[in-house]
């Protein structure tokens, strides 16, 4: 599953700039001037308590929560001025599964993956590699179990082929067969050229995929661990 | 915006084709609040068929609000509005698709419900290229500006009660102006109900552009 050459829109700039952004609910700074860089194929895990705002910085860097204070940059675009434009290169997994509960899971990932502008191939194969082949796939996605959600919300990431995954807690609700396909999914999108941050719980497991470890905590970077640099707390 | 469109428009009939909302509620309800005024006038027949024209668009506008609600209560969804504004899709595409599939559920709707007007009330059709101007003309204006108000209402907790209080007066105009159209066609004096149709064809038109042009922060702000 290969990006759209990244390399050609922004050359070796990091795909994410960050210095001291701060992201606002309502009143309530849940980024608080939060410094990261991270280079093209790396990935980045984020790791923190609950609240500590990796939620809210992985629905930032999507596009999705507006930064209200400092630089932010993602995939050459300045977020401060315009948040629409990196939404269609990226992919989020968030905590909602983003799909149509009457619709079948071949319907849900066609329709992603048609809407994304990506070749509609791209949604059987993905949804081949997702184990949601033959007869799952015409069952409708509010019949299916958490997992097979999960699975299916994944299909439609894969099929989109984003230049920059934000994974967050991709192996929730997995069996180990399914939060083994996700290790694979990440390194493959990795080596194939696009990003990868992701958050989770399962620190065994996603430590061993990370190149670099982010910890937050009240809203700022407090510190990284890298294994060979390029994510970066300034 | 017209391929988006397309694949939205698609998307919700397909999902209002296996989820049966329209058909098991909305229907089986406008034909309700057809039988509950016929019970309430009967007495009266002739008032009945005098107000034949305004209960079938007072039908309608009720019945119309249910499948507005539904068409947003399905994006609003587990992540679903995320997912859409990720998806790359033109907010104006967007509009316009949701307006499509909901002007189609209307379309069905009205042709039943005047099926039922026909056999509960006695009407007896006449004028039929003002009446179905006047269907064409209204559903565009009822499902433009009810597309528009159904995602500023859509992101609020209280958008069920919301959009009833945001839209009906706003549909006020096309209310008056179908049925006064639908009152010249039914009399045989189509001549003073083709106005009517261009009032509501300006009415329409007004909210396309505005729905175009606004969907996209609205969404934002949804």
């Amino acid at each position: 599953m290969e990006p759209d050459d990244p390399t050609s829109r922004s050359g070796t700039e990091p795909v994410v700039h960050l210095r001291g952004a701060v992201a606002l609910l309502g009143r309530f700074p849940a980024l608080a001037g939060v410094d990261l860089d991270v280079d093209r194929r790396r990935i980045v895990l984020l790791r923190g308590a609950n609240g500590a705002g990796k939620t809210t910085l992985l629905r930032a860097l999507a596009g999705l929560v507006p930064i209200s204070e400092g630089e932010a940059v993602v995939l050459g675009v300045d977020l401060r001025v315009d948040r629409q434009s990196v939404r269609h290169r990226v992919g989020l997994l968030a905590h909602g599964t983003g799909l149509y509960d009457e619709l079948s899971v071949a319907d849900n990932v066609r329709f992603w993956t048609l809407a994304a502008g990506a070749d509609p191939a791209d949604a059987e194969s993905a949804m081949v590699r997702l184990g949601l082949d033959g007869r799952l796939s015409d069952v409708s996605v509010g019949r299916l179990s958490t997992g097979q959600r999960r699975r299916t919300s994944l299909a439609c990431l894969v099929a989109r082929r984003p230049e920059l995954w934000l994974l967050d807690e991709p192996h929730a609700g997995l069996d180990k067969e399914g939060r083994d396909v996700v290790d694979e999914l990440v390194r493959d999108a990795a080596a194939a050229g696009a990003t990868v941050i992701l958050s989770s719980h399962e620190l065994d497991r996603a430590i061993d995929l990370a190149d670099e470890i982010v910890t937050l905590g009240g809203g700022v970077a407090l510190d990284e661990s890298g294994k060979g640099g390029g994510g970066d707390v300034a | 915006m017209l391929r988006d469109a397309w694949l939205i428009a698609r998307k919700d009939l397909r999902l209002e084709m296996r989820s049966r909302v329209a058909l098991n509620q909305v229907v089986p309800f406008a034909l309700l609040v057809l039988v509950l005024f016929a019970f309430a006038l009967d007495p009266d027949r002739g008032l009945l068929e005098k107000a034949t024209p305004g209960l079938y668009w007072i039908a309608v506008l009720f019945s119309g609000l249910l499948a507005m609600q539904r068409s947003f209560a399905v994006e609003a969804a587990d992540g679903v509005t995320d997912a859409l504004r990720l998806s790359g899709l033109a907010p104006a595409g967007i509009y316009l698709g949701k307006t499509l599939s909901v002007a189609i559920q209307l379309l069905v709707l009205e042709v039943l419900l005047g099926v039922g007007v026909a056999v509960l009330y006695g009407t007896s059709i006449t004028g039929w290229l003002l009446l179905i101007a006047t269907i064409v003309v209204a559903t565009a204006a009822i499902s433009t500006a009810g597309t528009l108000f159904g995602v500023v209402a859509s992101g609020l907790r209280v958008r069920e009660t919301l959009l009833p209080l945001l839209l009906l007066p706003v549909l006020a105009p096309v209310l008056i102006g179908s049925t006064r159209a639908f009152e010249a066609a039914l009399s045989g004096t189509p001549s003073e109900g083709w106005p009517w149709v261009g009032l509501m064809s300006v009415f329409a038109a007004v909210y396309v552009v505005a729905g175009i042009f606004g969907f996209g922060p609205l969404m934002e702000e949804s």
